[in-house]
């Protein structure tokens, strides 16, 4: 026997009907796209829970780091103007 | 030394960030900072749930080729699939700690690693996949409602999805028992008989009483557990009594009364002597169950590695 290798891993992505978003439905370990696919069906759609399925390599996925979040989102908080509230509507105004 | 200093105050401003979360009920992230010894926590107590889903395979595996009917049959395996998928949906969730599949399966080979003591016991008749249905998942479930609330976000996840899965395991139990006991003389015996032996182990899943359970303290404080080992226990132990009843077996225990003043029921001693023997690994089947498990685990690497063999030549095309 040559290795006890468990293959590599990858992020499942899952719809659950169309029309909705993809959601982050956990990992698998498979040796490549097909077999990615294959394990995140068995593992996560046993009862008919997504209709599609993405599978992305783990070392493919970039994310934010939690300690810059207050540099990183910075710029959303000073920009009310940006939340519908922001604006003043005239007394009476309907449908808007 | 400034720089010592620097790093201690550091430190101290990451713990209070983490304890802040914790404290307003925000769930923790695997990019999270978070002290060593909750990694280390969670490290060990999903591992060793995951090590339990799996392992908990086997005494129902034993009856796959002896169901009773084609129907049993299709059943059981789909409930076995399951808890291979639960196994997989923990496996993922310790992952994202940074301990890798294969560390975790070195430690459940070498000991390090535990599983639930429960399935250190054998599944003598069919009986007793009812009784691991109806008890041993029913006490898991419990446990498992009570984790969709822990703190940190994969773990609780994961539990969110095996809890919506676990009630058709717990249901196709009781089912079961309730047919054997609707059935022959025999059969009715064969549940007693299975009812007997399950249910004080059932009660041990649950650990330690409180105040001697080794790890409780840190869990608690970390909301990583969100209810004790006897709380859950009366739980359990509350809403199994009448199930039992109703189908006509009898509790295997002459102390068990209904409290009026506590509003539960009051339970015999539980012998703890057996449950040390047993996660000490001289249960009657501790030694199977590794053996069986780290020699299909070595028999498939050749799979694992045909599989790479043929994922790297397809690249080199």
């Amino acid at each position: 026997m040559a290795t006890d290798s468990q293959l590599s891993m990858w992020e499942v992505f899952m719809q659950s009907k169309p029309g909705n978003n993809y959601i982050h439905a956990g990992t698998v370990h498979a040796s490549d796209k097909k077999m990615a696919l294959q394990n995140a069906r068995d593992t996560y759609t046993r009862r008919g829970e997504g209709t599609s399925i993405w599978v992305v390599p783990t070392d493919a996925i970039v994310a934010s780091d939690p300690n810059d979040n207050d540099m990183f989102f910075d710029p959303a908080n000073d920009k009310v103007y940006r939340l519908p509230t922001f604006y003043v509507m005239p007394e009476g105004a309907k449908a808007i | 030394m400034e720089l010592l200093e620097k790093y201690d105050k550091l430190s101290e401003q990451l713990l209070k960030t983490f304890e802040g979360k914790i404290e307003r009920g925000d769930a923790i992230e695997p990019r999270d900072n978070m002290p060593d010894g909750y990694r280390k926590h969670l490290i060990r107590q999903i591992s060793q749930h995951a090590h339990s889903e799996v392992i908990g395979m086997q005494p129902e595996g034993n009856w796959i080729t002896r169901a009773p009917s084609l129907k049993a049959k299709q059943v059981l395996l789909a409930k076995i699939q399951d808890e291979g998928g639960h196994g997989l949906y923990l496996y993922s969730a310790a992952e994202t700690l940074g301990i890798t599949r294969k560390e975790m399966i070195d430690q459940l080979h070498t000991g390090k690693a535990k599983y639930s003591n429960i399935f250190n016991y054998p599944s003598l008749t069919w009986a007793d996949i009812g009784a691991i249905g109806w008890l041993v998942d029913g006490a898991a479930i419990v446990n498992q409602v009570s984790l969709q609330r822990t703190s940190y976000g994969p773990y609780s996840r994961a539990m969110v999805r095996i809890c919506k899965e676990e009630s058709f395991h717990q249901r196709q139990g009781y089912e079961i028992m309730a047919k054997m006991m609707k059935g022959t003389k025999d059969q009715q015996e064969m549940a007693q008989d299975a009812m007997n032996r399950w249910w004080w182990p059932s009660l041990m899943m649950f650990g330690p009483h409180d105040g001697e359970s080794p790890h409780t303290s840190d869990a608690v404080k970390w909301k990583i557990k969100r209810s004790s080992n006897d709380e859950l226990r009366q739980k359990f132990i509350d809403k199994t009594v009448p199930q039992a009843e109703l189908i006509g077996l009898t509790m295997p225990d002459k102390d068990l009364k209904w409290n009026e003043t506590k509003n539960c029921y009051d339970h015999g001693p539980i012998d703890w002597n057996e449950f040390y023997r047993v996660i000490n690994g001289n249960g009657p089947c501790n030694r199977q169950r590794m053996e069986h498990h780290a020699r299909v685990h070595h028999e498939g690497g050749w799979v694992r590695a045909a599989a790479e063999a043929y994922s790297k030549k397809k690249e080199n095309i």
